[in-house]
């Protein structure tokens, strides 16, 4: 907080860091910056696609389903999940940085042990949901033939419904389109690979700290650095949430 | 102006270190309201699927969904990567580069929008959909 540092002070005038950050931590939020334009380019081409099509399946009926519920119609509960876990995995890193200003190396090891769990259960849950849409085949109207297939990059069985068709008991769906598959399995899948650099950071800083290589050096600011990665990748979930689940 | 560095201030760099908070009310209370806030953007989703909300209401509850979602970014951002704790210049090298956003989106979507309004025009409204040819697995209605 600026508030000990009187009105006028220039920061300008050399010998000091003008942001009143070390090198490392400003590098790393430039490359934070970076990356949000790089998922910003992402996110903003699969709302180009989207407005251009005139059909486009509604997230309420292509993420229904839950672990072990079976056929069960649940809407939204399973990325629900995923979105408190994730936000509970940066309360706990945020715990740990509040720790580390403190010099609390047990504190430090037990946050950052949360986080890691937070980090791998998210990581699960999505191998589940990627595998429920891949493996899990419906019936679709593909050249006049039914053809049952799953969503994968290459098609998916989420467009209309053809009316008056059914196949074994379930309602027959024309393809839907393929930009759905190749945007949701490629920017989750990217968002899936920061969570997963996330991860192994975390349990990187969770060595060191247990090495006392922080106790030695005095602070624990790499810990903070890890931390304003994994809360960037907890950001960019919040706009990919909002993007692929709820709009 | 000579002052003691702080115990734990990283280099001389470093005017004033960021102050270790007293303790964690502030994480936990951004903890509530990120919870709150997904919640309700949640309600918002699933009511729009109930009640099969079409038009300008719709457009109403999506926009709802971003505010909230913003809401949850500045808090994630200021609070837990302390990004409120910065000093000023650092805040704005970072704020106004995300200034060109605006056009970024806008420009976007209006292309996006206007590629499907000249292809409509052009290429005749969207396909009605194809009967499909005799197939013996098919049963029209029947459940197996």
């Amino acid at each position: 907080m600026a508030t000990h540092i009187p009105a006028g002070y220039k920061w300008w005038t050399g010998g000091k860091s003008p942001y009143n950050l070390s090198y490392g931590k400003l590098m790393m939020w430039i490359f934070l910056m970076s990356d949000t334009f790089t998922f910003a380019a992402l996110l903003i081409s699969y709302g180009t696609i989207r407005v251009s099509s005139n059909y486009w399946p509604d997230p309420n009926y292509v993420f229904n389903t839950f672990p072990f519920m079976g056929d069960a119609n649940l809407p939204l509960a399973f990325v629900s999940l995923m979105t408190f876990i994730l936000i509970m995995s940066s309360v706990t890193m945020v715990l740990a940085v509040h720790e580390g200003h403190k010099m609390n190396r047990r504190g430090v090891e037990k946050w950052l042990l949360w986080t890691i769990l937070g980090g791998l259960m998210f990581l699960g849950c999505q191998a589940w949901e990627w595998t429920h849409l891949i493996t899990h085949v419906h019936p679709v109207l593909i050249d006049g033939q039914i053809k049952e297939i799953g969503a994968t990059i290459s098609q998916n069985h989420f467009g209309a419904a053809v009316p008056g068709l059914m196949h074994e008991g379930h309602q027959v769906h024309l393809p839907g389109p393929v930009g759905f598959g190749n945007f949701f399995f490629g920017i989750t899948g990217f968002h899936g690979f920061h969570v997963t650099t996330g991860v192994l950071l975390n349990v990187l800083m969770y060595f060191w700290v247990r090495n006392g290589r922080f106790d030695r050096l005095g602070h624990y600011e790499m810990v903070e650095k890890a931390g304003l990665y994994w809360h960037f990748v907890d950001l960019v979930w919040v706009f990919v949430f909002l993007c692929f689940y709820l709009i | 102006m000579e002052q003691a560095i702080h115990p734990t201030a990283i280099t001389p760099e470093i005017t004033f270190p960021h102050e270790p908070a007293a303790n964690t009310k502030r994480i936990w209370k951004t903890f509530w309201i990120l919870l709150i806030l997904t919640i309700a953007e949640l309600a918002l989703g699933l009511s729009h699927y109930i009640f099969h909300v079409e038009g300008w209401l719709l457009l109403f509850l999506k926009g709802g969904m971003i505010i909230f979602s913003v809401f949850k970014a500045i808090y994630i951002v200021s609070i837990f990567m302390h990004f409120s704790d910065e000093v000023k210049p650092f805040r704005l090298t970072i704020l106004i580069p995300l200034i060109s956003f605006i056009w970024f989106i806008l420009a976007f979507l209006w292309d996006g929008t206007s590629y499907r309004n000249l292809r409509n025009r052009y290429n005749g409204p969207p396909a009605a959909v194809e009967q499909p040819a005799p197939h013996k697995a098919q049963k029209p209605g029947a459940l197996d």
